[in-house]
């Protein structure tokens, strides 16, 4: 520590002289006596009368939800539940929004620009990219949100949320990180960049910039659609149909699940080597459990949260819809721009289990992740040429149901090796772009924002090629 | 003398006759400044949303406002611009949140801080208040959630309270609505200056520091005479602070004087 007792401010320069005199208790003695006379005035005005009923039964709840042998089991049944409801209950809305937007509405739009006569490529990229990119993102997005937002909340309103950081806590002290980084994890499950921003909370600059690091580990909600997906068409089709639900919901679970794993494991590995440091102390209200007001709650959630990230996907997506629409439409020599780039990666990316499709989704989805399952779809189709579904090649289009986007997937060479390694590499790639720039904001360095951009992707191709590998092994025995 | 007769008021046609507009973000051309501080998850964000009409995400967990959120209102033809700072358990420490809740209180001068106080924590929850009352001269307590104190069995003389804090104190359930009238009115009195603070200081007597304290805060005196409360100033200097040396040392502390 810098001690300049020479400063060339006369005050500054007496309270560092003094500063050595009083010595280290100071801050203490000082913190007691704030304590003391909180204490002496609380006394004088506060009286407590009769028993404290609620209290117990505050507590009881407490010992359930937060015991060392039913804590965890609660956590992961409340979690899967969650996703469960939403998996199911966002199956229908899903396809009557698609039905309207992308069935009725896409081909008046088309039939309106023929009949005055707008240019081919405005209309391409006018509808077919754009609109389109913003139908598919309202269909797939829009129902799982409004479902997951609101039973999210009500669960942080009751006052489970604090519960959880309680339960994760000793996990994350032992791998030298703050326990507050259970809370700023859980914020991560919605939006990584809100995650970024709560991790204000952490006071020690070692232990914030590792929770700032590690939160892309917690699935956000962007991802949530294309792992859902994901799991349906390839892990809910091994078992029989009745059980399909729960194995998919079981799959999202495990995802969600690696993910909190692979953010301790980074986050010991950059508290013993980057970042080194002991875990600091810090003490943890558990808020009494309130009743959650379900009216206001619905409302907030809806406003504040699935149209705040609904909007911002919006915005995403158009461009990046313009972007889908130009690298499928333009040709060099008759290739286009995007078949190109496919060819290129391909040999590299089936070697890890991926394909060229989905490393071209994910360069283009890098501004928002809502977008991969569209891109993956239409660059499909483009790809193996598959004719009678969507509105031909080059265009984003939304296959009714889940059959269909089976087949078309199946047809694209996609095996059950692909869908596992897009739900991993779905975990394990690079923040969205608002999360990176999120990230340089709190750190105001280049470095750790860079650390931060490239260390998932690294994962994401090392776990993909280790699993690619094993999967060999075992499918040649 | 306020009266907190809350059925009675509700009653009487008077009540609502100074009605409160909500600006919700329009916060053009204000004429005070209101500083919202208190402990994590004491219902901050409740009274900030009933008092502006936005509807900011309120959450049961500690540490969900992390930046400021701000509003807007008129009251008794007043135009008030409030300030949601992040929850702090202290303003002693070094992380963010309790800098940027500290540095608003001092620096951005507010006409009026309300601390808002979860009553059946009422011991706890003083120690931010204290320290609140340490760096500013004009504050409300909002002693909020007194409904769950009620069905606590927990009593709170408010009165005695507000005679030993020198500051307003106002039993709120602003989940309920309850009391937001009157704490209104008090942010009104306080901010017009009708209703002049005496707020309570720690004393000085902080065992083995009070000749070094003494020593800063005379310099300090000497130096910037119409500063308020020099003495906190010195304890941050003894301390080490680093946003108050600098503030000391450019000279940017003096604008604190009133």
């Amino acid at each position: 520590m810098k001690i300049d007792t020479k400063h060339d401010d006369p005050i500054i320069a007496t309270a560092n002289k003094l500063r050595w005199e009083v010595g280290d208790y100071f801050h203490d003695s000082l913190i007691e006596s704030i304590y003391k006379e909180a204490e002496v005035i609380s006394a004088k005005v506060v009286t407590t009368a009769g028993k404290k009923s609620q209290f117990d039964f505050d507590k009881f709840i407490d010992r359930v939800v937060t015991s060392k042998w039913t804590g965890f089991p609660i956590m992961f049944l409340l979690l899967a539940a969650v996703f469960w409801i939403t998996i199911i209950a966002a199956n229908y809305p899903s396809g009557l929004i698609a039905s309207v937007l992308v069935d009725t509405i896409h081909p008046l739009l088309k039939n309106l620009a023929t009949s005055i006569n707008i240019p081919w490529y405005i209309n391409g990229v006018l509808i077919d990219g754009a609109y389109l990119a913003m139908a598919w993102v309202i269909s797939v997005m829009l129902p799982p949100m409004a479902i997951f937002f609101p039973i999210f909340t009500l669960l942080e309103d009751f006052g489970y949320l604090p519960r959880v950081a309680f339960n994760m806590d000793n996990i994350y002290r032992r791998v030298g990180a703050h326990g507050k980084q259970a809370l700023t994890m859980t914020m991560g499950f919605g939006c990584n960049a809100a995650g970024v921003i709560a991790a204000r909370i952490i006071d020690s600059p070692r232990e914030r910039l590792i929770a700032i690091i590690t939160n892309n580990f917690s699935l956000c909600n962007g991802r949530w659609p294309t792992q859902i997906l994901i799991a349906t068409i390839f892990i809910g089709n091994l078992v029989p149909p009745i059980y399909g639900g729960i194995a998919s919901a079981a799959a999202v679970v495990s995802v969600a699940l690696l993910g909190i794993f692979f953010s301790l494991v980074v986050s010991w590995s950059l508290s013993k080597t980057v970042l080194k440091g002991e875990a600091s102390a810090f003490s943890l209200e558990l808020p009494p459990y309130r009743p959650p007001r379900i009216l206001q709650t619905l409302y907030t959630s809806l406003i504040d949260r699935t149209l705040f990230v609904l909007w911002r996907a919006i915005i995403f997506a158009i461009p990046a819809g313009i972007v889908i629409w130009l690298v499928a439409n333009v040709n060099i020599q008759g290739i286009s721009l995007a078949e190109y780039f496919i060819r290129f990666v391909d040999p590299f990316a089936l070697f890890i289990g991926l394909n060229g499709v989905i490393i071209l989704a994910y360069v283009i989805a890098i501004p928002a992740n809502e977008i991969v399952i569209p891109t993956v779809l239409m660059l499909t189709v483009l790809v193996t040429g598959v004719s009678g579904v969507g509105s031909g090649s080059g265009v984003m289009f939304e296959l009714n149901n889940i059959e269909d986007v089976s087949m078309l997937l199946k047809a694209g060479g996609w095996t059950t090796l692909t869908g596992i390694n897009l739900m991993l590499f779905s975990l394990l790639h690079n923040p969205c772009s608002t999360t990176i720039f999120t990230i340089y904001k709190e750190t105001k360095s280049w470095k750790w924002t860079l650390l931060a951009t490239l260390l998932p992707i690294m994962m994401g191709i090392t776990i993909c090629f280790l699993v690619a590998q094993l999967w060999r092994i075992f499918a040649s025995v | 003398m306020n009266s907190f007769n809350n059925e009675n008021c509700a009653n009487c046609p008077a009540h609502n006759l100074n009605n409160l507009v909500k600006l919700g973000i329009d916060m053009s051309n204000f004429d005070f400044v209101v500083a919202l501080a208190g402990n994590p998850n004491t219902g901050k964000s409740t009274v900030f949303n009933s008092l502006t009409g936005l509807r900011q995400h309120t959450g049961n967990w500690p540490g969900k406002t992390v930046g400021r959120a701000e509003g807007g209102f008129i009251y008794s033809n007043k135009r008030f611009k409030i300030v949601d700072l992040p929850g702090t358990y202290s303003l002693l420490s070094t992380s963010t949140d309790e800098e940027i809740a500290r540095d608003f209180i001092l620096f951005g001068q507010p006409d009026v801080t309300v601390i808002v106080i979860d009553a059946t924590r009422l011991e706890r929850n003083l120690n931010l208040a204290l320290q609140v009352l340490e760096i500013t001269d004009r504050a409300v307590l909002c002693l909020n959630l007194i409904d769950e104190a009620k069905r606590h069995k927990i009593k709170i003389d408010d009165r005695n309270l507000s005679k030993v804090l020198g500051i307003p104190v106002i039993p709120t359930a602003a989940r309920q609505g309850v009391g937001i009238q009157e704490l209104l009115k008090s942010i009104y009195d306080v901010a017009s200056g009708s209703y002049i603070c005496k707020p309570y200081r720690i004393s000085s007597d902080i065992k083995g520091v009070n000749k070094a304290v003494e020593e800063i805060n005379r310099m300090l005196k000497q130096k910037f005479p119409n500063l308020p409360n020099t003495r906190w100033i010195a304890l941050r200097l003894l301390e080490g602070d680093q946003r108050i040396i600098d503030a000391v040392h450019s000279g940017e502390i003096a604008e604190l004087a009133h």
